[in-house]
C-alpha cells in the first residue's frame, strides 16, 4: 500500500517536471523569436551600412549622387531639434511633475489630470504632428522651422519626463521629507534640498528616455513639414562678430536622420538601401550613446542615496 | 486622576513649566486619537511618555512640533502653551505658523533618518536654512558633534556620506542635528527601538546629559528606559493620559490601578 501511493507521488512529480520542461522550451522559443528577429535586422544593416560610415559620410550633403551623399544636414538637424527639445521638455516637465506630486490638491481633478497625462504618453505620435500643425505653424506662424520640431517633439515627450519626474521624487521616503520639516524647513526648501536632488536620478533617466524616443521620431515632423532634402546648414549658433551669439538657426528649415533614412530608402536605387542603412547604424549609435549616458548618470547620482 | 491637575503635585513644586497641555484632543479625520489630555512638561527635565503600543504617544509627541500639519485631515482642538509663565503662547494656534513652532522645537526619530549628505550637511542644513555664516556653521558643527559624543569618530570624515555610519552613530548624528539650532525643547519618539543595547546606552547617556540645555520629552515603550532616564513620567492609555507624575512616584507609588498594572507588566 504505502510504496504503492510513493509510486503514484513519483508519477505525479515526474508528469509536473514534464510540463515544466515544456514550458521553458516554449518561453525560450518566444523569446528567441524576438532576439533573433532583432539581432538579424541589426546585423543586416551594419553589414550593409558599416563600410559606409566614413568621415565624408558625416560632412557631406545629400545628394543626387548616393556615393556622394552624406548626412551632415541630418544629424546637425537632429542634433539642434533635440537642444531645443531638451530645453522645453525639461523645465516644463520637471515643474509639472513637482507640482502635481508635491503640491496639487489630491481630488478628483488630481485624478483627472494624472489619467490624462498618463494616457498621453500612449498617443500616436502623428497626433502630436497634427497638433503642432495647427499651433505652431499655422496659429503661432513659426513655419516649418527648427523651433516648430524642438517644440512638437517637446509637447511629445512630455509625459513620460512628468510621470517619471513623479515616480523619482514620490521615492524619496516620509521619513527624510520629515526630517527636513522637523528642522523647520518649508515646503519649497525641502523639496530644493532633499526631495529633488535625492530624486534627480530618476528624473535624470526619465529625461534621457524621453529624449532618445524623439531622436526617432520620424511622423509628427513630417507631418509639420519637415524638409526631406536639405543642402545646407542653419545659421551657426556661434558667431565670430559681435554679440557672438545668434538664435537665426531656430528658425532655419531643418531635416533630422529619421527623415533622411526614410528619403533614401524610398529612392529606387539600391545605392541609396546603403545609405539608409549607414544612417540607421548611425542613429542607433545615437540611441546608444544616449542610453549609455542615461545609465552613466544614473550610477552617478544614485551612488550616495541609501536610505 | 492625578493628570487633570499637574500644578497639585508637591514634588515639582520647584520646577519651572517650560510648555503646558491644556484639554488638548486630537482626531486622524474621524479617529479620535488624543482625549482630553493636560500635562506639564518641565524646564531642563525629562519627561517620558510610556503607555501601551496605539495609545497615542507618537501622536502627543508629533502635536509639540505641529508635525500632523503635514497631512490632511489632521486635527487639534486644544492648546499647548509654551514658554515661561505669563508669556505662554499657544502653538497649536491656526495663527501660528508650524515652521516658526519647527524653529523652536527639535526631533528625533525612531528610526535613525540622516540626509543622504554628507556627515557636515546634515548638522550644517539646519543652520543653513536660519541663515548662519558659513564660519559660524563651521564652528557649531564641530561644537553639536562634540556635544553628541560623535566628534573623536568622525572628525577625520566629515565630507563622507552620513548614511555609511552605524546606526548608533546616524542616531547621534540625528540627535546632533536636533541640537545644533538650539532648541528650546526636543523631542524623542523611542529613538533606540531599532538599536543595539550598547548604542541604546550611549544614546540614553546623552539624553541625560542634553538636559542641562534643553527640555527633553521622550516617547518610550521601555520601561528600564524610562525609569533612567527621566525625571517625569506620563502614562497614556487609549488616547487619554492616565497619570501624570514623577518618574520615581510612578514606578514606585502609582496612583491609578491601570498605571499600577502596566508598570508591573500585567499588560501592554
Ligand atoms: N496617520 C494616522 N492616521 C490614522 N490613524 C493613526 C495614524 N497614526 C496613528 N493612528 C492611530 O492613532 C492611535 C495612536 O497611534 P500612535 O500615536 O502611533 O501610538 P503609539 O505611538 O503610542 O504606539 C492608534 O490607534 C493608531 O492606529
Ligand atoms: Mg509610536
Amino acid at each position: 500500500m504505502k510504496s504503492e501511493s510513493a509510486k503514484d507521488v513519483h508519477k505525479l512529480i515526474a508528469w509536473a517536471k514534464l510540463w515544466q520542461a515544456g514550458f521553458i522550451i516554449l518561453g525560450v522559443l518566444s523569446l528567441l523569436v524576438g532576439i533573433v528577429t532583432l539581432v538579424a535586422l541589426l546585423a543586416d544593416m551594419f553589414i550593409k551600412g558599416g563600410p559606409l560610415i566614413s568621415w565624408r559620410f558625416f560632412t557631406s550633403f545629400p545628394s543626387r549622387n548616393a556615393e556622394e551623399a552624406g548626412i551632415l544636414s541630418a544629424w546637425v538637424g537632429s542634433l539642434l531639434v533635440m537642444f531645443v527639445t531638451a530645453l522645453a521638455a525639461i523645465p516644463l516637465g520637471i515643474a509639472s511633475g513637482i507640482y502635481l506630486e508635491e503640491y496639487a490638491r489630491k481630488n478628483w481633478i488630481a485624478d483627472l489630470i494624472e489619467i490624462n497625462v498618463a494616457n498621453l504618453a500612449g498617443v500616436p505620435s502623428i497626433i502630436y504632428g497634427l497638433l503642432a500643425l495647427g499651433l505652431f505653424v499655422y496659429a503661432f506662424h513659426l513655419g516649418d522651422t527648427v523651433l516648430t520640431a524642438g517644440l512638437t517633439l517637446a509637447i511629445l515627450v512630455l509625459p513620460v519626463v512628468i510621470v517619471t519626474t513623479r515616480e523619482a521624487i514620490r521615492a524619496v521616503p516620509s521619513s527624510i521629507r520629515e526630517a527636513s520639516y522637523a528642522l523647520g524647513s518649508s515646503k519649497w526648501q525641502t523639496i530644493r534640498s532633499h526631495v529633488l536632488p535625492y530624486g534627480m536620478g530618476g528624473i535624470l533617466t526619465g529625461v534621457i528616455v524621453a529624449l532618445s524616443r524623439a531622436i526617432g521620431e520620424t511622423a509628427p515632423l513630417i507631418t509639420i513639414g519637415a524638409l526631406t532634402f536639405i543642402a545646407f546648414l542653419p545659421d551657426s549658433p556661434v558667431q565670430s562678430q559681435f554679440p557672438y551669439i545668434s538664435f537665426a538657426w531656430l528658425m532655419s528649415p531643418f531635416t533630422v536622420l529619421p527623415i533622411q533614412m526614410f528619403n533614401w530608402v524610398s529612392r529606387p536605387q539600391p545605392e541609396f538601401q546603403l545609405n539608409a542603412a549607414a544612417a540607421g547604424v548611425v542613429l542607433v549609435g545615437m540611441t546608444l550613446l544616449v542610453n549609455g549616458l542615461a545609465i552613466y548618470l544614473r550610477y552617478q547620482f544614485r551612488k550616495g542615496i541609501k536610505w | 486622576m492625578v493628570g487633570k491637575n499637574p500644578e497639585n503635585i508637591s514634588a515639582l513644586q520647584t520646577d519651572q513649566t517650560k510648555a503646558l497641555v491644556r484639554n488638548l484632543d486630537f482626531f486622524y479625520g474621524d479617529n479620535h486619537a488624543l482625549k482630553d489630555i493636560n500635562m506639564p512638561v518641565y524646564a531642563n527635565k525629562v519627561t517620558a511618555l510610556i503607555g501601551p503600543s496605539g495609545c497615542g504617544k507618537t501622536t502627543l509627541l508629533r502635536c509639540f512640533n505641529r508635525m500632523h500639519d503635514l497631512y490632511p485631515g489632521n486635527r487639534y482642538k486644544g492648546e499647548i502653551l509654551l514658554g515661561e509663565d505669563q508669556k505662554q503662547s499657544n502653538i497649536l494656534s491656526k495663527q501660528v505658523d508650524p515652521i516658526e513652532v519647527r524653529m523652536n522645537i527639535g526631533m528625533v526619530f525612531q528610526k535613525p533618518n540622516p540626509f543622504p549628505k554628507s556627515i557636515y550637511e546634515n548638522i550644517a542644513y539646519g543652520l543653513k536654512i536660519r541663515g548662519h555664516s558659513r564660519s559660524f556653521i563651521d564652528d557649531k558643527v564641530e561644537y553639536s558633534l562634540r556635544n553628541a559624543a560623535l566628534w573623536d569618530e568622525v572628525k577625520d570624515r566629515l565630507q563622507d556620506l552620513a548614511v555609511n555610519l552605524s546606526g548608533g552613530q546616524q542616531q547621534r548624528l540625528c540627535i546632533a542635528r536636533a541640537m545644533a539650532t538650539d532648541p528650546e525643547i526636543i523631542l524623542f519618539d523611542e529613538p533606540t527601538s531599532a538599536l543595539d543595547p550598547i548604542a541604546t546606552l550611549s544614546i540614553e547617556q546623552l539624553i541625560l546629559e542634553l538636559k542641562d540645555q534643553v527640555t527633553v520629552l521622550i516617547v518610550t515603550h521601555n520601561m528600564q528606559q524610562a525609569v533612567r532616564v527621566s525625571n517625569y513620567t506620563a502614562f497614556m492609555y487609549l488616547g487619554r493620559l492616565i497619570e501624570f507624575d514623577t518618574t520615581a512616584k510612578i514606578f514606585a507609588k502609582p496612583a491609578v490601578k491601570e498605571t499600577a498594572d502596566y508598570v508591573s507588566g500585567k499588560f501592554g
